[in-house]
C-alpha cells in the first residue's frame, strides 16, 4: 500500500487535531526514533505513527483524508482513483514472480480496493550501477506481461542511476490511476456490525515464499508467491453487488491481521475472526509453525478481503470462488457490535484473543 | 497438519476442561516453565477456559528475557566493530541494553544479521575469512546441543574467526531457585518438554522429591498444555508429588544423549546472571578451556562491561510469578513491544509481550 494510501486509510480513523504543519516542528518523538529504522516501513503501527504522524500532517488536506488503498478525486466528470507505490523487493526473482510483476500487481491491487477500473500505470525505475541488463530486460518484459494480464498499459516513465552500492539492484516505482464507476462506495469507514468478513484465499503464501528465499530455507515442496491481479475479482463483487460490497482490501505488509485493525479503527467496529476458518496452504502453515510467525501477519500479494452486507455474504463467495483466484475463498469472520477498534480472534479450541497489528518486524524465534 | 491439527481440536479440548473442573476441588497455582507455553495459553485463551480455582503464572523460560542486560550491552559492543558480522537469532535484536539494542546497531552501519542455526554462522565465517563471525548464543538446554555442535566443528575445522557469545542457562536451578525462595506461590510446575526433549527429566525427580511438588512435562501444543494441567491437578487433589511426563511423543526419562554428551564435550557447569531474578549458583554453562579462542567475550575483551536494570520494570516479579504483566505501571504505556523497558515485552516468547499482543483490550 502506498505512503499516501496509508495515510488516508488512517485518516479516516483520526479525527484527533493533528499538529500544525505550518509550525515545522517535527511531530514525532525523536527522542524515540532519532533515526528512520525497518519497522518504519514494515507495514505495522510504527510506519502508522510515521504516515500519521508526519506525514499526514505535514500534507493534510481533504482528499488525502478521504480513502484507503489509493485516494479518489472527483473531477466533475468522474472519479478518478490514484495510488502509487514503490518496489524495493529483494531477492528480485522469486518463485511466482519478480519485482516487476509485483510492482504492476501492487498498484493495480491497489486501485482495484477502491472500486476502481485500473486505466494506466506509470513506472518509474532506480537502477544501481552494475544491474544485470539482462535481468533489467526480463523484469520489463515481465512488467509488459503483467500490465497485459491486468488490461492496463504503461504509459510514462522515468529511469535514474545510483552509484554501485547505493541502491539494491533495482526499486521501482508504480502510480496507477483508475476510472470509479458511478454509484461505487469502498471505503473502511462502511464496515458495519453484522457484515461478513471475507478473504479471496489461502493467505501468508507471498512471505513465506520470499523468506524461504531469502533467508534459504528449504521445505518439501517449494511455496510460490500469490502475486497476482484482483481488479477482476474486485470488479466483479462490485458488479454483482453493488452497494453491499462495503469494504474491500488487499493484505499485503502487515498481512490479514494488520489490514483489519485499520479497518476496525476506521469504522470503530469491532471484528471477530473464527482461526479454524482461515484458509492457509499445509506448507505455508508448516513453515509458519517452525519460524514462529503467525500466518495472520504474513504478506500476500493477490489475495482480497472483502467486507460485505450479511445477507449478500454467500453471492460474494460464490463470485469470488467462481474466478481462477478466489478458489479457496472465505468466510473468516464478522463484524460485530462489541470491542469498537478492536479485532477479536476466536481460537480454535475456543478461546479468544485479541488481534494486534503488526508490532516492529516479524522476526524468527529462538527456539 | 500432522501434529498440529490433532492437537488443537475443540471437542478433545472440552474434555480435558470438563476433567479438569470435575477434578478441580481448591485453588491451586501452577506455574508453566517456559515461554512458549505461556504465548499458546494466551493465544488460545486456555486461561480464560480453565476454571477460576486455577491460577496459572508464567515461568522463566524465555531465554531472550533471562540473558543479562550486560550481555546485551556487551553484544551491542562487539556488533559495532567494523571486522565484525554479528549473527543472532531475531529474537534478540530487539531486547534493549542499557543504552542501545542490536536493530540499532544495524540501523548505525553495523554488520548484524539473522541467522536461524548456529552452524550458518560458522558457515559465514568459513565464507568470510578476513571477518569476524560472532554468534550470540543464548538459550536453555534445547539449543545449547547447536551451539555445542557450531563450536566443537569450527574447532575441529580450524576455522579461528568463529566465535559465540554465551549465555546459556539450565531450567533444574532455577526451579530450585524459585522452589527455595520465602515468596513462593507455586505449587506445581508444567516442565518445558522441549529441554526435556535434550536433558530427559531425571534431573527434576530429585527437586520434586525435595520440595513434595508435582512436575509435569508437557508439551506446547493447547491440548498438550490442557493434559498437563489435568495431570498436575489430579497429583495435588490427590496430595502426590513427584514427574510425570506428558510430552510422550517427545520426551524420554534419559533424554537424548548424543547431544547431551555434545554439551559436556563443550561446555562446562557455570554460576549465571538472570536478567531480573539476579545470580544463581552452577545456572549456566560457559565454554570449556579447550574452546577459549572461540569465546567472544574473551575475543573482543567486554567481560567487564556491566550494567544496571531500569528500576521501573518488573519483569524479574513477572518471571518468578510474583505479578502479572498487566500488573505493571508501565504496562503498555511507557514499555511497549516498540519501545521496551524490558525483554519480555520483546520476545516472542516473553510474557509481557504475550498479554500485549493477544490480552490488551484498552
Amino acid at each position: 500500500m502506498s505512503v499516501e494510501a496509508q495515510a488516508a486509510g488512517i485518516a479516516t480513523a483520526t479525527t484527533v487535531a493533528l499538529p500544525d504543519p505550518a509550525a515545522g516542528v517535527c511531530p514525532l518523538p525523536f527522542d524515540k526514533y532519532p533515526t528512520v529504522v525497518l519497522a518504519h516501513g514494515g507495514g505495522g503501527r510504527l510506519g502508522k505513527m510515521l504516515v500519521e504522524q508526519l506525514f499526514f500532517a505535514a500534507y493534510a488536506n481533504p482528499v488525502l483524508g478521504g480513502f484507503h488503498d489509493g485516494s479518489v478525486l472527483d473531477t466533475g466528470a468522474g472519479r478518478i482513483a490514484i495510488s502509487t507505490d514503490s518496489f524495493v523487493i529483494s531477492p528480485i526473482f522469486f518463485p511466482g514472480g519478480d519485482i516487476g510483476s509485483l510492482a504492476v500487481h501492487g498498484t493495480v491491487n491497489d486501485l482495484a480496493m477502491c472500486g476502481a477500473k485500473p486505466l494506466a500505470l506509470s513506472a518509474a525505475f532506480i537502477l544501481e550501477e552494475g544491474l544485470a541488463m539482462d535481468d533489467l530486460w526480463r523484469i520489463a518484459q515481465s512488467m509488459r506481461d503483467a500490465a497485459r494480464g491486468a488490461g492496463v498499459d504503461i504509459v510514462t516513465g522515468d529511469t535514474k542511476v545510483v552509484d554501485r552500492g547505493k541502491g539494491d539492484g533495482i526499486f521501482i516505482n508504480t502510480t496507477g490511476i483508475g476510472i470509479v464507476p458511478p454509484g461505487v462506495e469502498i471505503s473502511p469507514r462502511r464496515a458495519r456490525p453484522g457484515d461478513v468478513v471475507l478473504v479471496s484465499g489461502t493467505v501468508a503464501t507471498h512471505g513465506i515464499a520470499i523468506m524461504s528465499v531469502r533467508e534459504g530455507l528449504e521445505f518439501e515442496t517449494a511455496v510460490e508467491s500469490d502475486s497476482a491481479a484482483l481488479h477482476e475479482m474486485a470488479g466483479l463483487l462490485v458488479e454483482r453487488l453493488g452497494e453491499d460490497v462495503h469494504v474491500m482490501r488487499d493484505p499485503t505488509r502487515g498481512g490479514v491481521a494488520s489490514a483489519l485493525c485499520e479497518i476496525a479503527q476506521s469504522a470503530q467496529v469491532g471484528i471477530l475472526l473464527d482461526e479454524a476458518k482461515l484458509p492457509v496452504l499445509e506448507e505455508v502453515r508448516g513453515a509458519c509453525e517452525i519460524l514462529g510467525l503467525d500466518p495472520l501477519y504474513v504478506a500476500n500479494e493477490g489475495k482480497m478481503i472483502a467486507i460485505v452486507k450479511r445477507d449478500a455474504a454467500d453471492e460474494a463467495l460464490d463470485v469470488m470462488r467462481a474466478h481462477p483466484l478466489g478458489t479457496e475463498a472465505a468466510i473468516i469472520g464478522e463484524v460485530v457490535d462489541g470491542h469498537p477498534g478492536k479485532v477479536f480472534q476466536r481460537s480454535r479450541i475456543g478461546g479468544t484473543r485479541v488481534v494486534e497489528m503488526l508490532s516492529g518486524e516479524q522476526l524468527p524465534r529462538i527456539c | 497438519m500432522k501434529y498440529v491439527d490433532e492437537y488443537r481440536d475443540e471437542a478433545a479440548a472440552r474434555k480435558f476442561l470438563d476433567a479438569i473442573r470435575r477434578r478441580t476441588t481448591r485453588p491451586w497455582t501452577l506455574m508453566e516453565v517456559c515461554g512458549g507455553q505461556t504465548h499458546t495459553l494466551v493465544k488460545f485463551g486456555i486461561d480464560e477456559l480453565l476454571p477460576e480455582e486455577i491460577t496459572l503464572v508464567h515461568g522463566p523460560g524465555c531465554p531472550v528475557c533471562v540473558t543479562p542486560l550486560e550481555l546485551i550491552d556487551r553484544a551491542v559492543e562487539i556488533a559495532r566493530r567494523p571486522e565484525v558480522i554479528f549473527t543472532s537469532f531475531g529474537d534478540m535484536l530487539r531486547v534493549p541494553g542499557s543504552q542501545s539494542d542490536l536493530l540499532s546497531v544495524k540501523a548505525n552501519g553495523g554488520d548484524v544479521r539473522i541467522v536461524y542455526s548456529p552452524l550458518d554462522a560458522v558457515k559465514l565465517a568459513e565464507q568470510n575469512p578476513d571477518r569476524e563471525v560472532v554468534f550470540f548464543a543464548v538459550g536453555f538446554e534445547t539449543t545449547a546441543p547447536a551451539n555445542a555442535m557450531a563450536v566443537y566443528q569450527a574447532h575441529q575445522r580450524g576455522i579461528g574467526n568463529f566465535s559465540i557469545l554465551t549465555s546459556h542457562v539450565l531450567v533444574p536451578p532455577a526451579m530450585e531457585a524459585l522452589l527455595s525462595s520465602p515468596d513462593n506461590r507455586v505449587q506445581g510446575f508444567l516442565a518445558a518438554g522441549h529441554v526435556c526433549a535434550i536433558m530427559g527429566y531425571w534431573e527434576y525427580e530429585p527437586i520434586a522429591q525435595k520440595y513434595r511438588v508435582p512436575i509435569v512435562v508437557t508439551g506446547f501444543e493447547p491440548l498438550d498444555l490442557l493434559h498437563g494441567i489435568l495431570l498436575t491437578v489430579e497429583m495435588l487433589e490427590e496430595g502426590r508429588w513427584g514427574v510425570e511426563n506428558q510430552y510422550t511423543r517427545a520426551v524420554q526419562r534419559a533424554g537424548n544423549l548424543p547431544a547431551q554428551e555434545l554439551v559436556q564435550q563443550v561446555f562446562q557447569i557455570s554460576d549465571r546472571q538472570w536478567r531480573g531474578i539476579g545470580q544463581i549458583p552452577h545456572s549456566g554453562l560457559a565454554l570449556k578451556d579447550e574452546f577459549a579462542r572461540h569465546d567472544a567475550e574473551q575475543r573482543f575483551g567486554v567481560a567487564s562491561l556491566t550494567a544496571e536494570e531500569s528500576p521501573d520494570c518488573v519483569s524479574g516479579d513477572v518471571m518468578r510469578g510474583l505479578k502479572k504483566p498487566q500488573e505493571c505501571a508501565c504496562f503498555g504505556t511507557r514499555c511497549t513491544p516498540e519501545s521496551p523497558l524490558g525483554a519480555p515485552m520483546v520476545s516472542s516468547e516473553g510474557a509481557c509481550a504475550a498479554y500485549y499482543n493477544y490480552r490488551r483490550v484498552g
